[in-house]
């Protein structure tokens, strides 16, 4: 029981943050979707896609580099992280 | 001490307007009729109080989304008087809905029972600036009513585009602060920064009216009508999917029939009813009787929104009527988030094909997945909202869908 | 000594000229939002960086080396304002606008989420003014411009730019234009 309860605990602050996509600066360039394969697909007309999430993606912890790195690269400076 | 102990009693019980007639209780958008119907303005002296009054009234916003009007109040209040920047109260009239004219016909008919209600929304706020947000022929009673007082001079009028997204609040902001009136992208609530960077609060002029109304009479009158769950009247905007377009203020709960039948429109003319407006739901013939309530209507995932009731004669076919408004709302995008733009033509253009009776069994699915993809990615709800009420057509409408699929259609086509 | 800084100065020249040209073709190719063989999008978009970096600081050392070189005649006022110069001030000249160009693009460059992306676009533009003016400048000013070394670097350097212009004016430059329906003309 408390195994679980760790476990959801740990699941909750793996996901500290959140990636925001600002969609009127978007130009769907894909850098994003490259970096964080994990997170992001890219749908039909090349923007991020991150089905059930919108604007504010949850990050894992173990992603959070890569995400520091699509939002300091993003060519349209689209992207940031939220604090939870 | 109640708020209701804060007003002298005798004059209330002249005045109260009995009955649902509350908004349009003046009859003339003059400021004689209005403080003869209404009496003056109360002096608030605890405007804490207000805010209280105004949660036990349970008023929700009447511009579409229904937060409770006192949240949102109060969340400016404390950021206010925690020492931050003077707050910044914005009455929004620009109804961006080609089908919702009550916010309109509120400004003309009864132009001070807003400016009361903008009045005590800045006062609780603590805000120095006040707007009013609307169309240019709205303005104009609004203006002659300003000049009808003096305790107004920090209202300041600021003209809408007649665009559909312009009523957003983020759109409103930007209009005022002279950008272009479409959304912008926001990670934090206007009420925290909105317009130049201060706690800002945009509210429906009708959500403004009811304030003025509770702030006279009580959280206790305002419940005499409508339901528990959906408290005090409301106004409705209701058509047929051509005809003219009727205001009517309805106690809140009321049976979606009953609404009809108080626009003008019989309910047994009619197959359907978009409710909400575009962004909204279609609720079937059989479930008339449902109450106009968010309870009510979560089962069609419709919700009141503004008010707008939009009727289907039978003889016109749903899907050709549902092609035309989703085209319609594809090309009111505003053209700035990139699924937006390429998704909702692409959510139409699949509606049409549709309507159109092509025999594509793959349709429909196709219709659903785009719906998916453009929903939350967006500054604003509009693809979230085009999507529900694509969703909702193919939901409501699922015989027809089928008929369509055959080559065939139940309705005829226009 | 003299030799040496003289000979430093042309070199590092022409590397920078090869740089900066590279530095635009990678710049474009970035701009496409297509991925090169080999090298996805965001390396595209670091190569460029680094490539522009490099150039910039070849173009420091030219400057340098030509400005403790007495016979290039160089004084301070010639690193910032240009046209000023004793010798060959106009061929002299366009080689400070192209550095004062290049300076303003790293600096917006790297800063560009201190300053905006609409400040950024504004001054990246430049890069396009930037590169010609530098390569006239190699012309105008450089010992070595009638040598056939010489002529074969600029003529690739010409080559690589103007074919990845070209390309930019295409309208199939960008990934996903042709699925983009919605977008205004």
């Amino acid at each position: 029981m408390s195994a679980l309860r760790n476990e959801l605990r740990r699941e909750l602050r793996r996901e500290s943050a959140l990636l925001h996509i600002d969609w009127t600066a978007c130009d769907g360039r894909g850098l994003c979707t490259e970096l964080l394969p994990e997170l992001l697909q890219r749908d039909e007309w090349g923007y991020p896609l991150s089905l059930g999430y919108g604007s504010n993606v949850p990050v894992p912890r173990a992603l959070m580099d890569a995400a520091q790195d699509a939002v300091a690269l993003c060519p349209r400076q689209a992207l940031r992280m939220l604090g939870r | 001490m109640t708020f209701a102990e804060m007003i002298p009693a005798p004059r209330l019980a002249e005045v109260r307007p009995p009955g649902t007639t509350r908004l349009f209780a003046s009859g003339r958008p003059a400021y004689s009729a209005h403080q003869r119907a209404y009496g003056p303005l109360p002096t608030v002296r605890d405007l804490s109080t207000l805010v209280r009054e105004i949660e036990a009234a349970g008023l929700t916003g009447r511009g579409g989304a229904g937060f409770p009007t006192s949240r949102k109040i109060a969340s400016l209040r404390s950021r206010t008087a925690a020492g931050g920047p003077p707050a910044v109260v914005i009455a929004n009239g620009a109804e961006g809905e080609p089908l919702s004219v009550k916010d309109a016909t509120l400004l003309r008919h009864a132009p001070h029972l807003v400016i009361d209600g903008l009045l005590l929304a800045a006062s609780v706020a603590g805000a120095v600036e006040a707007y009013l947000y609307a169309g240019r022929d709205e303005l104009a009673v609004v203006r002659q009513a300003l000049a009808e007082r003096q305790d107004a001079s920090i209202v300041r009028l600021h003209e809408a585009d007649d665009a559909f997204i312009t009523g957003e609040a983020s759109a409103v902001v930007n209009a005022i602060a002279g950008r272009a009136p479409v959304p912008s992208d926001h990670v934090v609530r206007l009420s925290e920064s909105g317009l130049g960077g201060r706690p800002t609060l945009v509210q429906n002029v009708e959500t403004l009216a009811q304030v003025a109304l509770v702030a006279r009479y009580g959280a206790a009158w305002f419940r005499t009508a409508g339901t528990d769950a959906d408290p005090g009247t409301r106004l409705v905007s209701v058509c047929r999917d051509r005809g003219p377009t009727r205001v009517a203020e309805v106690p809140g709960g009321i049976a979606i029939e009953d609404a009809l039948h108080a626009g003008g429109v019989n309910p047994r003319a009619v197959s359907a009813v978009l409710v909400g407006g575009f962004h909204g739901s279609w609720v079937p013939a059989h479930a008339f009787g449902t109450p106009l309530s968010p309870e009510g209507l979560a089962p069609f995932g419709a919700a009141p929104g503004a008010g707008i009731l939009m009727a289907l004669g039978f003889g016109a076919c749903p899907l050709v009527v549902s092609s035309g408004i989703a085209d319609y709302l594809s090309m009111e995008s505003a053209r700035q988030c990139g699924p937006c733009v390429n998704g909702l033509p692409a959510m139409a253009s699949m509606l049409r094909r549709l309507a159109g009776r092509e025999r594509n069994g793959g349709l429909p699915a196709e219709v659903r997945r785009l719906a998916a993809l453009v929903s939350g990615r967006g500054s604003c709800h509009h693809p979230d909202g085009t999507a529900r009420f694509v969703l909702s057509t193919l939901t409501v409408f699922a015989a027809e869908v089928d008929a369509h699929l055959a080559g065939r259609c139940t309705e005829v086509h226009a | 000594m003299n030799e040496a800084l003289w000979a430093l100065g042309r070199g590092t020249g022409v590397v920078a000229l090869a740089l900066l040209s590279l530095s635009v073709v990678l710049g474009i190719v970035h701009r496409s939002g297509r991925p090169l063989p080999g090298l996805p999008r965001f390396s595209v978009t670091l190569v460029h960086r680094d490539v522009s970096l490099l150039g910039a600081v070849f173009t420091l050392i030219h400057v340098i080396a030509l400005f403790f070189d007495p016979q290039a005649q160089l004084n301070l006022v010639d690193f910032i304002l240009p046209f000023l110069g004793t010798a060959n001030p106009f061929w002299l000249g366009l080689g400070t606008v192209a550095s004062d160009v290049l300076v303003a693009l790293i600096l917006t460059g790297l800063l560009r989420r201190s300053v905006g992306f609409r400040v950024f676009r504004f001054v990246h533009w430049f890069a396009y003014a930037m590169w010609p003016i530098a390569l006239l400048h190699s012309f105008g000013d450089g010992t070595d411009s009638a040598a056939a070394w010489f002529n074969v670097v600029a003529v690739l350097c010409v080559a690589a730019v103007a074919s990845a212009v070209i390309w930019r004016l295409t309208t199939g430059f960008v990934e996903f234009k042709k699925l983009r329906t919605g977008e205004l003309p």
